[in-house]
């Protein structure tokens, strides 16, 4: 290891967490104050300058190779453990750091007049300021999570952006189902994470008495060593660290708090839910390869939880109304792509994805936003002059307003894409960028999708034809989900009032998407085949890591499955499905296995009542019957037997403080003669 | 005793001055009301600044007891009895907390407390009395008398000031409390009369007890401590205890005399019965896990604010119990600072409940909702400390957290992982019950009419957060300070435990 030496800008590498704390301080206190559009140029600058901090140390490590240490402070020292604030700069991290930035500050920008509007909907247009309070300490802890330099550093960031997700998703904390669903779904996705980050605890205290340190550099150099002389350590630490992944990147079995996050607002979905955090965990793998290439068992567990994932959430995506459910699903499955691809030992390949995936799901994210305010100002135009308020989906019996609008069946679900529909020519720029991003994540040539997913195929076709197989038939899916999607929002005729009042949102909005859709489309260009930057750039850090593949049979085959899928949702949407009471032509086809996919595979279900009510049972037993009914009894019945046989003692009660104060000085000095006389 | 007069003497009997003036006020008088407040108030702070002023004197470094101050006082069956006070690095600490508490404590009774202020303010500066020199006595009748002593004044707030059923609950938890204090007083007085000393330095350095006696000895003295702490099932007076004690009550029953039962386990089960601690110390951790689970599931489906947080206690209460009995440098150590972690966390904890009962009259959690819409500074506060409590990296309860369960993970004293494995669970369950309360007290729509109209908090309220916020800040990103001070000792004392274990073996 390099010590930062004043070489390159390496010391600047604190102010990556420094530039949004300022940030969020600067709102948290003057916020109010300050004026919206302000609020939002101090965050998206924050974020913004913590980019070029990474553009910066980036630049640094082309010159000096080789990860770099910068020490900031002493954290916990205690016994043998020692942990110090210390941020390693290194390829992988500064790759996370780019695309959290980069990524971050186009999201902040499209939040300005996103969430000015999106305050006013819910009426509450002095929360506008915690909005980016809360993204940019989201950011922050990203930050910190992505550049830290030992295990528990990490698991700051991992809790913080955990936090982050919980307050945002909570942010209308009084909307939702029966007015708590929001508040619900955060609580969910938190106590979710947390036993994801059971097993991640479980792991560092495994780690820390085999490796005896969590900083990665030691643990990375004794990995071979403690593996030799205790393979069955290592392969639990592998399997706990995975747990915590599967609950940050939401893969099976953990992935029920992702969809209901989708009650945060959207650029949140884009920027947490989609682009950064849930990529976590890939991170998470990527880093720790060291200690998972000697571990083929575990790797072999990551790989089928991430491919079983990725064709199981595909199913799922199929079948949803929900224009934002919809792309949490693809999320999840996508998710599952690039975690399979880790687990496999294609460690470039998954974070090739990783970055192009932040592209374009950021992209579909931040566009459906666009057409869901694009709906929702048509809507509030339209019911502005009799008071009333758009709803969003799962809301209609909360607040005072849409309670009334949906008992008279005026209100429109603005999520739903059955009340789409023909928005091509009403929102042009929406239109092109999302059909990019569709496009781009269906892997379809020569966006970039196409280039990040064949990589893994290729991979895999190399290390474990079975998941090829799986993830071929996810991809299918992909395509068809997309295609589905797409066709729904955009094309046919406008199905419901506010689709056919739509407008295109301003340019404030509009250029974010633009951007993101540039990046979508030629993101390939960074690892591109034979070329490979990403993979030798990432070479300096993952050691070992042979060059990724292009075998061309397979990327046709790919692209012809893609095609397929794409043309099948034209095919059938096209003209099948034209009014919002048609049914939905999968359901012909598919019958009770549509049903099932609708329904999410009843996972929910089962979750809440195996998990939630079977926990709530047991605490009530346990509360009731155990502690008040035989415990607490035990020690009254022992105390009013006590009471009878010193029932006298209560005449002395006088209820006045000083005689009181003169028993107690009284009792002492009994007590002590007692003592001194015996 | 270089200096004048000793910083410990002065920092356990400062409040006394306080007390004395306030006997000369009658708080019939309004007007004499606020002096009595003020005079209390400014004695407290006056005490906090004498510990830190015995801070100043203290030697970080010095893992032996240090401003010791040892005067013969009396003799029991022959055997001298002395005011032996001193401090090391295992109850400094505790000594900084109390003192800090207290003033925070006192003025969050300021509007709370309408009657009969004269009598609350002179026990609580007896309360504070008792309690330092609780964490002060070296000699064991000594600690005993001021363990007592402490006893009075909170049975006192609780049944006076307290809500309801407050005098069962004063009588149940003085009455718990002991029933353990008889079975310790028997243990002090053999261990005297047996060892020619009541100082423990002496009884430590003898060391020349057997070791069934040990065992039994052990026990005696962990009975009596473990009703204190609460450990499980010795626990049922507490939640009774909390609901009823006025808000400062419940600050410092629960910030500080909880600690006492631990520090007790601490200063007197560890160094005196090496041989039993070592024996005994998987039962403890098995009591002190199942206290962390339990206390965590009977928490959630509580109603009542204050019992939630009691149970919360509970379970905390068993990380610190675990850890002590890792036997380890980074168990002890994380137990030490995560008991001041408890005190700052839960008493912010009660502080909050107390200023939303102070409005609304109720802590039924049915009865409130949607409140940070209305309490917008108070529900950002209180989910601060809410995440304290839950443990969140980078506020000070992660700290000693972490450092416990990685503790007692790997220690060889208790021999195998599981014991911490299902301690994590703990950590788990603490997110589902207390965002579970955030949720029911603080989200979702107001529904209730007389929930809208709830000020905000006032300046006098922030004040008393304030100083709480900026510790669990402080602890949770860089308790290196803390560590230090704790270090040293907790080295020796491992160090005794160690030579011990050789000699069994």
């Amino acid at each position: 290891m390099v010590p930062g030496d004043g070489n390159g800008f390496f010391y600047l590498v604190p102010w990556v967490v420094f530039f949004p704390l300022i940030g969020l301080l600067v709102n948290l206190i003057f916020g109010r104050r300050l004026g919206e559009i302000a609020v939002g140029i101090v965050a998206s600058l924050a974020v913004g300058l913590s980019f070029v901090v990474s553009v910066l140390l980036a630049f640094s490590l082309g010159i000096v190779h080789g990860p770099v240490v910068a020490h900031l402070a002493d954290w916990i020292s205690v016994g043998s453990l020692s942990i110090p604030w210390d941020f390693r700069i290194d390829t992988l991290s500064t790759t996370m750091m780019l695309v959290v930035s980069g990524v971050g500050t186009l999201i902040h920008i499209y939040a300005i007049p996103y969430m000015r509007r999106d305050v006013r909907y819910n009426s509450d247009p002095g929360r506008y300021p915690r909005f980016f309070v809360y993204f940019n300490l989201f950011i922050l802890a990203m930050m910190l999570l992505v550049s830290a330099d030992s295990y528990l550093m990490t698991f700051v960031g991992w809790e913080g952006v955990g936090l982050c997700s919980y307050l945002l998703i909570g942010f209308w904390y009084e909307k939702g189902a029966a007015g708590i669903g929001n508040a619900k779904a955060a609580k969910k996705a938190f106590v979710v994470n947390r036993i994801g980050d059971f097993g991640f605890l479980i792991a560092m205290f495994l780690i820390f008495w085999g490796f005896g340190s969590l900083q990665f550099g030691t643990v990375f150099s004794k990995a071979g060593q403690v593996a030799a002389a205790n393979p069955g350590l290592v392969l639990a630490i592998t399997l706990f660290l995975l747990l915590g992944v599967t609950g940050k990147s939401a893969q099976l079995p953990l992935f029920v708090w992702l969809p209901d996050a989708m009650a945060g607002p959207t650029p949140v979905s884009a920027l947490i839910h989609a682009a950064t955090m849930v990529t976590a965990g890939v991170y998470l793998v990527t880093r720790s390869y060291p200690i998972f290439s000697l571990v083929p068992a575990a790797q072999s567990v990551v790989a089928w939880v991430g491919a079983a994932t990725a064709i199981f959430a595909a199913t799922i995506a199929l079948a949803q109304t929900d224009i934002k459910k919809v792309l949490a699903y693809s999320t999840i499955s996508q998710l599952g792509f690039m975690i399979a691809a880790v687990g496999m030992g294609a460690f470039a390949a998954g974070m090739f994805h990783l970055v192009t995936h932040a592209f374009f799901k950021a992209l579909l994210f931040l566009s459906a936003g666009s057409v869901i305010q694009g709906l929702e100002e048509a809507e509030h135009a339209k019911l502005h002059s009799d008071g009333r308020h758009p709803a969003r989906k799962g809301e209609k019996s909360s607040g005072p307003l849409p309670v009334e609008a949906s008992a008279q069946g005026h209100a429109v679900d603005v999520q739903d894409m059955r009340s789409m529909g023909g928005l091509r020519g009403r929102m042009r720029t929406t239109f092109w960028v999302y059909l990019i991003g569709a496009l781009a994540i269906s892997g379809v040539f020569p966006l970039s999708g196409f280039f990040s997913k064949d990589e893994i195929l290729a991979d895999a076709s190399r290390l474990n034809p079975g998941i090829l197989v799986v993830l071929l038939v996810a991809a299918f899916l992909t395509a068809l989900y997309m295609g589905r999607q797409v066709v729904m929002v955009f094309f046919g005729k406008p199905r419901s009032e506010p689709a056919l009042n739509a407008r295109e949102n301003p340019a404030l909005m509009t250029t974010p998407l633009v951007i993101l859709a540039v990046l979508a489309a030629l993101g390939g260009l960074l690892n591109l085949p034979g070329i490979q930057t990403l993979n030798r750039w990432l070479a300096g850090t993952i050691a070992g890591l042979e060059p990724g593949q292009f075998i061309l049979p397979l990327a046709l085959a790919a692209l012809a499955i893609a095609l397929l899928g794409l043309w099948l949702a034209w095919a059938l949407y096209r003209r099948g499905y034209s009014r919002m009471s048609d049914p939905d032509p999968l359901r012909r086809i598919l019958g009770p296995v549509y049903t099932g996919m609708e329904n999410r595979w009843w996972v929910d279900q089962a979750f809440n009542l195996i998990f939630v009510g079977g926990y709530r049972q047991l605490a009530g037993i346990f509360a009731n019957p155990i502690d008040l009914g035989f415990i607490d009894a035990v020690g009254i019945g022992l105390g009013s037997a006590t009471r009878a046989f010193s029932g006298w003692l209560r005449r002395i009660q006088t209820g006045f403080v000083r005689s009181y104060a003169l028993m107690m000085l009284l009792g002492v000095v009994v007590f002590l003669g007692y003592l001194i006389l015996r | 005793m270089s200096s004048a007069i000793s910083p410990l003497l002065l920092v356990t009997f400062f409040p006394l001055v306080g007390f004395v003036i306030v006997l000369f006020f009658n708080d019939e008088r309004p007007d004499q009301r606020a002096a009595i407040r003020w005079t209390a108030l400014v004695t407290s702070l006056l005490t906090f600044l004498i510990a830190l002023w015995l801070l100043s004197q203290f030697d970080p470094k010095n893992a032996d007891l240090q401003l010791v101050i040892r005067i013969p006082w009396v003799q029991i069956a022959g055997v001298t009895v002395s005011f032996f006070m001193g401090v090391d690095g295992l109850s400094i600490l505790l000594v900084l907390l109390n003192t800090f508490l207290i003033p925070i404590a006192l003025l969050s009774s300021w509007d709370g407390i309408h009657e009969r202020v004269k009598g609350f303010t002179l026990w609580f500066l007896l309360l504070e009395v008792g309690m330092t020199g609780v964490f002060l006595a070296q000699d064991l009748v000594l600690f005993f008398v001021f363990w007592e002593f402490s006893l009075v004044p909170m049975y006192f707030l609780i049944g006076i000031w307290g809500h309801g059923q407050r005098v069962a609950a004063a009588f149940k938890f003085f009455l718990y409390t002991m029933t353990g204090s008889i079975l310790m007083m028997l243990a002090i007085l053999w261990l005297g009369i047996q060892g020619g000393s009541f100082a423990l330095p002496d009884l430590v350095a003898a060391h020349n007890i057997a070791p069934v006696l040990q065992t039994w000895l052990f026990i005696a003295f962990a009975v009596a401590f473990a009703v204190k702490v609460p450990m499980w099932p010795l626990h049922s007076w507490l939640p009774d205890a909390h609901t009823e004690a006025p808000t400062a009550g419940s600050v410092i029953l629960a910030g500080v005399m909880l600690k006492m039962g631990a520090y007790g386990l601490l200063r007197i089960n560890l160094s005196l019965f090496p041989d039993a601690t070592l024996r005994l110390a998987p039962w403890l951790a098995l009591l002190a896990v199942i206290g962390i689970i339990y206390g965590a599931i009977v928490a959630y489906p509580q109603k009542n604010m204050k019992r939630l947080v009691a149970y919360s206690s509970v379970s905390h209460l068993g990380f610190v119990v675990l850890g002590l009995f890792a036997l380890n440098p980074q168990g002890l150590e994380g137990s030490i600072l995560q008991m001041v972690n408890h005190g700052l966390s839960t008493g912010a904890l009660f502080l909050l409940v107390g200023m939303i009962y102070e409005r609304r009259h109720t802590l039924e959690m049915d009865q409130l909702g949607g409140i940070w819409r209305v309490m917008p500074l108070y529900g950002g506060l209180a989910l601060t400390f809410i995440l304290s409590s839950i443990g969140l990296p980078g506020l000070n309860g992660f700290v000693g957290e972490f450092t416990i369960l990685l503790g007692s993970f790997g220690s060889k004293v208790l021999g195998n992982p599981w014991f911490a494995g299902v301690a994590t669970i703990g950590v788990i369950l603490a997110a589902i019950y207390l965002l579970h309360m955030f949720e029911k007290v603080f989200l979702g729509p107001v529904v209730r009419a007389e929930n809208r109209t709830l000020k905000d908090l006032t300046a006098r309220e922030i004040l008393t957060l304030a100083p709480l916020l900026v510790m669990i800040f402080w602890i949770g990103l860089y308790p290196k300070p803390f560590f230090m001070l704790i270090a040293p000792a907790v080295e020796k004392l491992t160090a005794s435990i160690q030579v011990a274990s050789l000699a069994m073996h």
